[in-house]
Parts: structure tokens; C-alpha cells; sequence
């Protein structure tokens, strides 16, 4: 792959320019932010769809990558871009099918020693508690209307409904119920599939794990964020499920005839989209708000069934929300361009917001150090906690990495790996896993994906998120 | 003839089908997208679907028919292995409205008999593409 560095202009060691003329109708350059040793790992096809996301109307600054960059569908994974309210769009190609799949971090009172012995016990609990993998239903049976409330109010109706407190809210990005829900833009396929299925983890890369915290980068942060060394915490990792796939699906299809409509050049179909203001733009975001708060709702849920588990198992543990962000998604945000306050379409996909102090958006828990940012490492390996800086708003529209980003295909990690050796591999390093198929665990070993402290070393240097807090697994539940 | 064949991708499944007719292509198609989740080895066909959807071209209809097994799929609690596809053009002017009618086998999904694999979240429309050389062939890129 050593060709396309050529290419890339470099900025500094963590960002290279793809320039304007690297493909036909950029509009403004493109920025991937990694280091010299993940540059290698960049495929030349992400490459490419850093510069499709280029050549859309209205795109402010830069068409970016975060560090864990890698090939998607219309945007790369990793993508964030920016268009402008008068003369932008919005696409479904920069959020995604999985609408708002993002991480909750959940920190408890308990000390390592005190869970480690009861792992294996908890895991099978919390497998048992949340239903996860491959067509798997709810325990909760929604109605039509109670549906429709999850729609409009995401983790707020889960709260009315008895699934966790009032204060997690408030340790929510967007307060777990994003503002500009429209129903009338989700199908009855849509709410057919998205039924059944709230309150349930799907499967893929998507995971609840328990963690111990291994070291704490800033001290005074972490007790901000309530976390210390030898903590135990829980991560849920999850999406809005088939409701959010179907929801992308029929609007892709009308956003599609759009672009034939309003006469938009799209170097990729994916990207089909709709100039801001329009009805088709205007009925996406509608449809795509109602999946964002859905997942909102079912991360809400997950979490609640997470402390039931471990309040029968160890009484008398609390569970708080540290914070809960969404990587999946388009938001209407303010930001500086040129000098002047502008009202922009920020996309992201697979990327994290990462605001920094000066934001009114963080919460007041944390409005003196900027919002925790929650990085998930792969199967196996570390997560990570940082705190979003200000710098994030001038490099990257307020915006990091979401992961650690694939490097290898799930055809060639089915050849390379069996999912029983993956699993005592992972055993024998003390981390308990468990899955619905072993199939999936090689899939998802630790070798597909890059490594992820090197991703987050990037964040780090850059200014966009400093590290606070690093946390390794103990045990994991797969779909 | 091959009917299907994957490509590699570094997070997703992409594959391209073939057929001697549109029928036929969009007929492996599906089988391609169905085998990414489930070994076809490991269903009966026991019971059937019928499917039928209209779209101003070909490639829409596509869309929509590979999309329509994403959601059976998930809500019939069924696995598919075959899949009967035909086609009717529905006005005069090439390309005026395509009607597709399918009749799709399978079973209710039984987790001891069935070898799941990935779960296929959805149809993309990432360099998908149809074209007609000696064949008939269909590019996806499934969003896993």
C-alpha cells in the first residue's frame, strides 16, 4: 500500500491531506488523522471514500477520518463531515444503517477482587438478563404506542417506564432524546423489526462487558468521572437494531430518486442524499431521530438489566452512568467557520463527539474538564476513557475515534482463526467469554482489528481527547 | 456457471451474483445474502414466502428485494434456502415499472439445527451495481 502515501500530503505526524484533484469534484481537501505507523494500515479504498464524501454540496473544511479509519460503505468508517444549513445535505451514507450504535460506560463501587471470583457466574447471568446474537427478541414486549414514545423520547420514556433513574439522563449525550423525532417517517417494516427487538444487544461487534480499570492516565479527571485504578466498570456496546436498519433502508431508497431529482452528482450510491430543507431531507432526519432515540432507550434498558444481575448477585453494588455516546449519527451542531458561529449538518460515522469544556452541550457534571469520551477496544483488548478537549472543535468539528477499526476481513479471519481457539486464547489471559456462535468469535478476534492503543495515542497527541483511564476485560458477552 | 462468489472487504460482505436472466441472478442474489447467515446445509424447506414488489428499474428492485429478505428474515423468525424469482415488465416503455413475484422456502429458525454466521444488518448500496455481459451479474456490499 506504500503508492498511495504518495499521494498524501503531510500535515504533521498525526494528519495527511488527501488534496483537492485526487479525485474529480472535491470541493475541499480531505484530512486523515493518523499516525505514520496506522497510516500503512489505511486501505487505499477508504482513501477514496474520504474523497467521494469531498465532492458533496455544501461540505465545510475538510471531509476527515479519525485515527481508526477504515473501508465502509459511502463514508468510510472512521468519517465525519460537516455541510452547511443554506447550501448542504444530509446523507444516510455518513450515519450509517446502525443509527446512534454507540457505548455507555457504567462505573461501579466494587473493587476487582470482589468480582473477579464471581465472573464467570455474573456472565452467565447478564447473558441470560439481555437477550444478544442472531435473531434473538426482547424480554420486553412493547406495544405500538409504547414504540412510538421510544421514538419520541428514547432513554427519557425508558426512565418513565421504570428501566434506570432520572440522573442517568443528564450522563447522556443529547440527553438521551435528541430533539426533531418524527414518527410518520418510520415504516410499519421499520416498527415491525424495531418491536420485538428493544431491549436486546444484536450481535456482530456489538458486546457487554465487564472491565477492570488498569491504569489512570490524569488523576484529577478520572475523580471527576468517578473512576480509580482496580475499579470495575461495564461497558455496553449496541444500536438501534433492526428499527435503525430499516429506517436507513427506506430512506436510502427515496434519497436515492432524490439526488436524480435536485440533480446531485454522487460518486457513490450510498451517498445519495438531499439538499437541507428539502422534504426528503427533512423526512430522513425525522425517521433517523426516531432510531437515535430507540437505541438511546435499549442502551437505557440493557443498563437496567445489567444492575439487576448485579444486584442479585452482589447486593447492595451501585452502577452509575458515567456517560453514553452515540457514534452513529448526524447532528445539527454549532461550530466556527471562518471566524463566524455557523449552524452545520456535522455526520458521523464511527466517530465519537468529543466536546470540549467550552461546550454548553457537556453535561454540568463534567462542564469543568469537557465530556468523557468512551473508546471500546476489541475483543480482548483495552478500552479507554478520554475527556474531550476544545481543541477537537477547531481540528475536528468536536470529534474522535470510535474504536480500534478493522484491518482484516471477517472472510479471512474465519480462515485464520477458529472461534474455540480465540476462546481459550482469550481464557488463558484471564478474560471469560461467552457467545451465541463460535463463528463469531473469530470474526471478531483480537487480531482483525488495529491495535487500539495506538488509535487512541493519536486522539491523544492531536489535542482532540487526552487520555484519562485504560480498562482491560474480564469477561465479555458476545451476540 | 458459478452462481455467487464473495470478495473481500475489510468490515463487510461483499459479493457478486450471477444468472443467465435478470430471474436468475436476483435468485442467487439472494441465496449470497442468505448464506452469509446461515448454512444453507442446515435448513429444510418447510414452509414458503411470497413476495412481491414493484419498482421504476431494475436496480431498485434489487434494492428492495434483497432488503425484503433482511426483513423477513427478522420477522418470521425463519431461515430461507431457495428462492423461485419472476419477473414482469408492467407498461410498454423499457424500464416503466418492474413487478417482481417470489416464492422463497424455508423453515421457522431452530438454534440447535441451524449454523448461524453473520448477521446481516442490511442491503447498502455501496457499489452496488448491475451489469449484463455474457451474464446477467449483481454486485452487493452487505452492511454485517
Amino acid at each position: 500500500m506504500d503508492d498511495i502515501s504518495k499521494n498524501l500530503k503531510k500535515i504533521d505526524d498525526n494528519t495527511y491531506e488527501v488534496p483537492i484533484g485526487y479525485r474529480p469534484g472535491m470541493r475541499v481537501p480531505g484530512r486523515i488523522f493518523v499516525s505514520s505507523s496506522l497510516r500503512e494500515m489505511v486501505e487505499p479504498g477508504t482513501i477514496d471514500q474520504v474523497a467521494n464524501v469531498a465532492t458533496l454540496p455544501g461540505i465545510v473544511k475538510y471531509s476527515m477520518a479519525m485515527p481508526d479509519a477504515h473501508l465502509g460503505y459511502g463514508f468510510p468508517i472512521g468519517g465525519v463531515a460537516a455541510f452547511r444549513e443554506n447550501d448542504g445535505i444530509i446523507s444516510p451514507g455518513g450515519v450509517g444503517f446502525d443509527i446512534n450504535c454507540g457505548v455507555r460506560l457504567l462505573r461501579s463501587d466494587l473493587s476487582a477482587e470482589s468480582v473477579q471470583p464471581r465472573i464467570n457466574l455474573l456472565l452467565d447471568a447478564l447473558f441470560q438478563a439481555v437477550p444478544s446474537g442472531l435473531g434473538a427478541t426482547g424480554r420486553l414486549h412493547a406495544t405500538d404506542a409504547q414504540l412510538t414514545e421510544a421514538f419520541l423520547s428514547g432513554a427519557k420514556w425508558a426512565v418513565e417506564e421504570g428501566y434506570g433513574f432520572e440522573a442517568d439522563l443528564t450522563h447522556c449525550e443529547e440527553s438521551g432524546h435528541m430533539q426533531g423525532a418524527d414518527p410518520a417517517q418510520v415504516s410499519i417494516k421499520a416498527r415491525k423489526r424495531g418491536r420485538p427487538q428493544l431491549g436486546t444487544l444484536g450481535s456482530g461487534n456489538h458486546f457487554l462487558e465487564i472491565q477492570r480499570i488498569e491504569e489512570i492516565y490524569d488523576e484529577a479527571v478520572a475523580k471527576k468521572f468517578g473512576l480509580f485504578k482496580g475499579q470495575i466498570t461495564i461497558m455496553i456496546h449496541c444500536g438501534s437494531r433492526g428499527a435503525g436498519h430499516q429506517i436507513c433502508t427506506d430512506h436510502l431508497d427515496v434519497l436515492s430518486r432524490a439526488v436524480k431529482k435536485y440533480n446531485i452528482a454522487i460518486p457513490d450510491k450510498q451517498l445519495a442524499c438531499a439538499p437541507l430543507g428539502s422534504p426528503e431531507a427533512d423526512h430522513y432526519f425525522g425517521g433517523m431521530v426516531c432510531a437515535a432515540n430507540y437505541a438511546w432507550a435499549n442502551r437505557h434498558i440493557i443498563a437496567h438489566w445489567t444492575r439487576e444481575v448485579f444486584e442479585k448477585y452482589l447486593p447492595g453494588s451501585k452502577l452509575d452512568l458515567v456517560y453514553d455516546v452515540a457514534h452513529n449519527v448526524a447532528k445539527i451542531e454549532e461550530h466556527e467557520v471562518d471566524g463566524k458561529k455557523e449552524q452545520l449538518y456535522v455526520h458521523r460515522k464511527g466517530a465519537t463527539r468529543a466536546f470540549g469544556p467550552s461546550r454548553r452541550e457537556v453535561p454540568d457534571a463534567y462542564r469543568a474538564v469537557g465530556q468523557p469520551v468512551i473508546i471500546p477496544g476489541s475483543m480482548g483488548t483495552s478500552s479507554y476513557v478520554l475527556c474531550g478537549c476544545d481543541r477537537s472543535s477547531e481540528l475536528t468539528f468536536g470529534s474522535a475515534c470510535h474504536g480500534a477499526g478493522r484491518i482484516m476481513s471477517r472472510s479471512q479471519a474465519i480462515k485464520q482463526f477458529k472461534g474455540t481457539d480465540v476462546k481459550s486464547a482469550l481464557n488463558m489471559r484471564g478474560i471469560v467469554v461467552k457467545a451465541t456462535s463460535p463463528g463469531m468469535l473469530a470474526e471478531e478476534a483480537p487480531q482483525v482489528y488495529k491495535p487500539s492503543g495506538d488509535v487512541v495515542d493519536v486522539v491523544h497527541n492531536l489535542g482532540i481527547a487526552t487520555k484519562v483511564a485504560r480498562m482491560v476485560p474480564l469477561g465479555v458477552s458476545k451476540g | 456457471m458459478i452462481a455467487f462468489e464473495y470478495l473481500e472487504h475489510t468490515a463487510d460482505i461483499m459479493f457478486r451474483a450471477y444468472g443467465s436472466t435478470q430471474e436468475e441472478m436476483l435468485s442467487h442474489a439472494a441465496s449470497a445474502l442468505f448464506k452469509a447467515m446461515v448454512d444453507p446445509a442446515t435448513i429444510a424447506v418447510r414452509e414458503s414466502w411470497t413476495v412481491e414488489i414493484e419498482a421504476p428499474d431494475l436496480e431498485s428492485l434489487a434494492y428492495q428485494w434483497l432488503s425484503e429478505i433482511v426483513f423477513l428474515f427478522e420477522t418470521e423468525s425463519a431461515v430461507f434456502s431457495t428462492f423461485i424469482v419472476r419477473l414482469t415488465q408492467v407498461g410498454a416503455m423499457p424500464d416503466e415499472t418492474i413487478k417482481l413475484h417470489a416464492e422463497i422456502g424455508g423453515e421457522r429458525i431452530d438454534l440447535d439445527r441451524h449454523a448461524f454466521g453473520t448477521e446481516v444488518k442490511a442491503v447498502t448500496r455501496h457499489k452496488f451495481g448491475i451489469k449484463k455481459n455474457d451474464l446477467w451479474c449483481i454486485q452487493v456490499v452487505l452492511d454485517v
